[in-house]
């Protein structure tokens, strides 16, 4: 086996195409996922149990079962349904494999994340949420001014996991033959037999990302939590340490 | 709509080879695991940092990328290092030994984390009593750290395992005949791609389920103590009921 550094070279304008088309699905499923995340979770710890039910159901079903396998249900499943085939929808939407991996992507990661919000809005202290009730703000105010911002700074570490879940999960888009960093490596590879140079240096290009990712989220939650290091100016010198 | 029109016992056939991979790489990914926080805890700096570069690169890489790596760049390396003896038929390693080395790699890089903090949780005077009444350092974690990392890393190695179990489906796109491989032929033969994907996702379901309550078992299991405090709980609120 002779290691070829001029393939990778040559196929990396194509690898970084399938990495914009990466970056791509993460971050459209990433963002609507987290809005469904929060009205999931919002669902989910009503107290009324049968407003539970559906979104219980709705997280175990996607939490319980493989990413391909939902990808597969969306993607080839949909067109068994004659109605799904005539509905307007079929053509711009269900019929594209982009469209139906951002649906798969968002229905899955917005379960994960619905479970990680509960489970941090459930560790905000609830002596907050009653100085909330107790100042007089209404259900909206204590929503939006406190539990959801106390909340994001509980949640974002499990957040960024859960990012980079989904950029390993999105490897999976290349199963219904998009043209991601791992499809146009598997693609490339077909036709050159060069598989280890290919699949090698998509592993890099992946590892970068998740770097970036995790480094950004480092930052994030640093600005997210500043109350945390928070430190009152200094009244004798007169200075903002 | 759940007609499996004879596809049954296919679907089950599967779930068996699921099942198997799955079971096989937890075994040989736990002992990565193991090794792996043994290395990260290790004095040996070499060991330190290949341990680090392990668990970093192997928790960035997506596990359908290192399933197709191993089976077929494995099939490749075992071809030139069979070339080099001489050997030059065209060889290939089996989709479930290439699955199971992809999902043990990929499991026992998170297992090491588990492991890793699981150990440094028990107290260090724990060790130094240990070793104050002259434990030996492979009896001391026998019979003090392991026991204890069991108890403590449970919980996080049962959602490993639960994602280990998902991950197993990836490794149908080499060809082994999993659930998923299974329930595409059957969609394909039949047309009905929802019902046989729907059928598949039951199944996983199904195990999740069973997994999920095995774990609890488990988890019961590890804590005495807790058993004990409850068990005591019980005798008290029976002996009051009782007197009263």
């Amino acid at each position: 086996m002779d290691w070829n550094w001029q393939v990778i070279f040559d196929s990396l304008p194509e690898l970084l195409n399938g990495a914009v088309l990466t970056v791509q699905l993460v971050v459209v499923s990433g963002i609507i996922g987290l809005f469904f995340g929060l009205i999931l979770a919002q669902l989910r710890l009503s107290k009324n149990w049968l407003v539970q039910v559906l979104p219980f159901s709705y997280i175990f079903f996607f939490r319980g079962t493989p990413l391909l396998v939902q990808i597969f249900l969306i993607y080839y499943g949909l067109g068994q349904f004659e109605a799904i085939r005539n509905s307007f929808l079929w053509e711009p939407v269900l019929s594209q494999a982009y469209w139906c991996a951002i649906i798969a992507f968002t229905m899955n990661t917005s379960a994960y994340l619905a479970e990680i919000i509960r489970g941090a809005i459930q560790t905000i202290p609830v002596g907050e949420l009653e100085a909330a009730d107790a100042i007089g703000m209404s259900k909206w105010q204590k929503l939006t001014r406190v539990t959801l911002p106390r909340a994001f700074g509980i949640v974002i570490p499990a957040y960024s996991n859960e990012v980079i879940f989904m950029l390993k999960g999105s490897a999976l888009a290349s199963t219904i033959a998009l043209m991601d960093i791992t499809g146009v490596a598997r693609t490339i590879s077909a036709r050159t037999y060069t598989l280890m140079e290919l699949f090698f240096a998509a592993g890099i290009i992946y590892l970068l990302l998740s770097w970036v990712i995790l480094f950004s989220f480092r930052l994030f939650e640093k600005r997210m939590n500043r109350h945390a290091s928070y430190v009152p100016p200094d009244v004798m010198t007169n200075t903002v340490p | 709509m759940f007609d499996l029109q004879g596809f049954g016992a296919l679907l089950l056939s599967g779930a068996t080879v699921t099942i198997k991979l799955a079971l096989t790489s937890l075994v040989i990914g736990m002992a990565l695991g193991l090794l792996g926080a043994t290395a990260k805890l290790s004095n040996i700096w070499l060991l330190r940092k290949i341990a680090t570069v392990y668990t970093a690169t192997m928790r960035g890489i997506p596990e359908l990328l290192l399933v197709l790596f191993i089976y077929y760049g494995g099939s490749i390396l075992l071809m030139t290092i069979l070339k080099k003896f001489g050997y030059n038929e065209y060889v290939e390693i089996s989709a479930f030994w290439g699955g199971v080395m992809a999902l043990s790699i990929a499991f026992g890089a998170y297992a090491t984390e588990i492991f890793r903090m699981s150990i440094q949780e028990i107290p260090i005077g724990q060790h130094e009593a240990a070793q104050a009444i002259g434990m030996r350092p492979l009896q001391t974690f026998y019979r003090i750290t392991l026991p204890q990392v069991w108890q403590i890393a449970l919980p996080g190695l049962g959602n490993l395992f639960l994602v280990l179990l998902k991950d197993t489906a990836l490794v149908s796109v080499v060809g082994l005949k999993d659930i998923m491989y299974q329930s595409s032929r059957a969609a394909q033969s039949t047309q009905q791609p929802f019902t046989f994907y729907m059928a598949a996702a039951i199944i996983y379901l199904g195990l999740t389920m069973l997994i999920t309550g095995f774990m609890m078992w488990l988890e019961w299991r590890a804590n005495p103590a807790a058993r004990y405090a409850k068990k005591l709980s019980r005798q008290s609120t029976h002996r009051q009921s009782t007197i009263g």
